[in-house]
């Protein structure tokens, strides 16, 4: 068994052992759910406007060479400096060479689940420079060394008081654990943060062509300032983000914050088209904009879930699964997590080693009734069990599956296969749950119902 | 041959074989290994191209008159918890700032040179730290409010949009922890692709470098999924119209 595996299988039981934590992520996202059915009840038509958004992101992936072209021609003409990356490794070259060219020290980033892909920030921090993440959700997390539990909301498996005691001990914070306070702590930290920062990181939620603008999608107003102070800013977008008109936009920052977080807008949306220009007030002397690839262009050159890169990473599919919900977020052991993270990671990771995560599926399509760009989910969970199984046959399960088809299909062997069940049965009671028990994989956690003494071909028979 | 033509070459390459549309499953012959039965396709009429947005038909609904669209805005503004008030003149308007300017006992003012900010200001009568030739980042985090002009309101959404050229640069906007915006009713649009269509018909293709939707005072739900306001941002956005 990969050790990928085992570790998801030991988090998994942990996690759903622990029903405290479980009934706080289902209060949490049981808020959302109300809060997202009631904004989606505001749109004349939020079906509609699924399929309008689903055929541009079609449209934008499927032209992604033009698209990106074009991107790149109009952000180019504004002074801004693009970069390519074919991976993570010459990203964070990249982004390091910057970083060293401007003798940087400290670098403010505002959340970018791409820089989680690449690991920016164990590379910034192991080349000396101090990395601040702005974000509260990100922040807190930074501060415990960890992973963010939800691509969307960072830090939502922590209670209050386990963020005071967490600022208490690394902030030296006496703040009392209202999340008031305990936001104004973070708020006081990062003011100067702003002020000092050589560098400002962001991600980006969407590429426009036609216009040559990054668009960012907030609610606290860090990305605002990480875009306005330091005087170099970053900027890591996956080349999947592209949508081919600005004015596309006045579907997709309505659809993602609706489908994201049950707003009706973020309370921040804003387009960057390159750095100050002659006669504004402010804003980054030079900007980079990095253009990472790592493997996005083998997940297109797969057509049967190419559809997977039209994702916003609103997190809605997230949200809504029951396995994503019972396992918790640090479960999957993965950048992306939920479905979207099961159906891409095997792509940007390797099919054998994440396999498992399609199979960790119930496959009620929740998923892909909630994603507001509708990508088939739930049928690429099914692709990729199929593509795994393809690309390495299991032998004792095609075995078994062989043995089992000569038996059913066979009326003699199969009569003699209902005798041995009848018989062997009651042995079974006698070391169930133990090592010895053959159906102990089974029987660990579900009940073994007994075989009926009469099969319905034998009443049949003998009916009446 | 270079990263970019390297990327470029490889999407190309994936591009050859067509993906099937948006909503529908995978045809069989989009399966990658040949040979293995294909999923039961949905069978949904297939779109040919991608239709044009047409957002306005599918987004919350909005009303044709001034007065609608006056009162759909402060609704929506009330639920973003930002204060929205329309005054007659520009006296009572001065006198609301003054009011406010008391209230919360401002020092000084950031602000940005323009008719209706300039305005504002002189009504307010503190020291300005003006934002449009560059200015001392720590005088401006130090000012108690930002008083800024903006492009549109937008009634659809309760949002404020704003650009580095019509609100002083980037920062005025976000720095100081009460935000003040001046506008004009004129201004109000109806929806979102009315915002678009009005950035594009004012600035193409010379765009200013950063263009923004504020929608309500900055906020944050990271702690247990409560809302805070004035996460980084602004804690407090007023919007007075003229």
């Amino acid at each position: 068994m990969s050790t990928n595996v085992a570790q998801f299988q030991e988090a998994a039981a942990r996690v759903t052992a622990d029903t405290r934590q479980r009934q706080f992520i289902r209060t949490a996202l049981g808020n959302y759910e109300i809060a997202r059915d009631k904004r989606k009840a505001a749109f004349q038509s939020w079906e509609s406007a699924r399929q309008a958004a689903a055929l541009t992101k079609w449209e934008a992936v499927n032209h992604l060479d033009t698209h990106l072209e074009e991107l790149v021609a109009k952000l180019e003409a504004r002074g801004t400096k693009v970069h390519w990356a074919s991976n993570g490794t010459q990203a964070r070259e990249i982004i390091l060479g910057i970083v060293a060219a401007k003798q940087a020290k400290s670098i403010i980033k505002s959340k970018a689940m791409t820089s989680e892909e690449i690991h920016l920030n164990e590379a910034l921090e192991k080349a000396g420079f101090e990395v601040v993440e702005s974000d509260l959700g990100e922040f807190i997390v930074q501060l415990r060394g960890e992973a963010p539990y939800h691509i969307v909301f960072p830090s939502m498996h922590l209670t209050r008081g386990q963020i005071r005691e967490l600022f208490a001990r690394e902030l030296g914070s006496t703040s009392s654990d209202s999340p008031e306070e305990l936001t104004m702590v973070a708020r006081r930290v990062m003011r100067h943060k702003y002020i000092t920062a050589d560098i400002g990181f962001t991600g980006g939620n969407f590429a426009i062509a036609e216009t040559g603008m990054i668009s960012i999608t907030e609610n606290e107003g860090n990305a605002r300032l990480t875009a306005a102070l330091p005087k170099t800013m970053v900027t890591l977008i996956g080349i999947e983000k592209v949508l081919p008109k600005l004015a596309d936009l006045a579907l997709f920052l309505p659809m993602l914050a609706t489908a994201g977080a049950g707003q009706p807008l973020t309370c921040y949306n804003t387009m960057y088209g390159g750095p100050r220009q002659p006669g504004e007030a402010d804003g980054p002397e030079e900007w980079h904009v990095v253009l990472l690839d790592n493997l996005r262009t083998e997940l297109l050159a797969d057509a049967e879930q190419r559809d997977a890169l039209h994702c916003i990473r609103c997190g809605a599919c997230l949200n809504v699964c029951p396995i994503f919900r019972n396992v918790g977020g640090h479960t999957y052991g993965t950048t992306y997590s939920g479905p979207v993270g099961s159906v891409i990671t095997p792509h940007l990771r390797g099919l054998q080693d994440w396999k498992h995560l399609s199979n960790a599926s119930s496959l009620c399509g929740a998923c892909t009734e909630a994603c507001p760009v509708k990508i088939d989910l739930h049928h690429h969970l099914l692709h990729n069990r199929r593509n795994a199984a393809t690309e390495k046959p299991a032998f004792l399960e095609r075995m078994g599956y062989k043995i089992f088809g000569i038996i059913a299909n066979d009326p003699l062997f199969w009569s003699l296969a209902k005798k041995f069940g009848w018989l062997t049965q009651p042995l079974q009671k006698l070391v169930m749950g133990t090592a010895l028990d053959p159906a102990r994989a089974w029987t660990k956690t579900r009940d073994l119902p007994p075989l009926a003494r009469q099969s319905f071909k034998d009443w049949w028979k003998h009916r009446p | 041959m270079n990263e970019r033509e390297k990327i470029l070459t490889r999407i190309r390459e994936a591009l050859k074989v067509p993906a099937p549309s948006p909503g529908t499953h995978a045809p069989a012959s989009h399966l990658p290994v040949p040979g293995v039965p294909g999923l039961p396709s949905l069978r949904v009429p297939a779109p040919t191209t991608a239709a044009p947005v047409e957002a306005r038909r599918w987004l919350p609904k909005v009303g044709p008159g001034f007065p609608e669209q006056l009162a759909l805005f402060a609704q929506n503004a009330a639920d973003l918890k930002a204060t929205f008030q329309i005054f007659a003149n520009w006296t009572e308007l001065n006198a609301a700032l003054v009011q406010l300017r008391d209230a919360e006992n401002w020092q000084r003012v950031a602000s940005h040179q323009s008719e209706l900010s300039s305005q504002a200001c002189a009504a307010l009568q503190r020291p300005v730290c003006w934002t449009d030739k560059g200015y001392d980042v720590l005088a401006l985090e130090s000012c108690d409010v930002g008083v800024t002009e903006c492009d549109a309101l937008i009634a659809q959404t309760g949002s404020v949009l704003v650009t580095s050229r019509s609100a002083g640069g980037r920062a005025l906007s976000v720095l100081p922890p009460h935000h003040v915006v001046i506008a004009r009713r004129e201004q109000l649009v109806a929806d979102l692709p009315a915002a678009f269509a009005l950035l594009q018909q004012k600035y193409a293709p010379e765009f200013p470098s950063m263009m923004g939707f504020i929608t309500g005072p900055s906020r944050t739900g990271d702690i247990e999924r409560i809302l805070v306001l004035g996460a980084h941002g602004p804690k407090k956005l007023t919007i007075f119209c003229v």
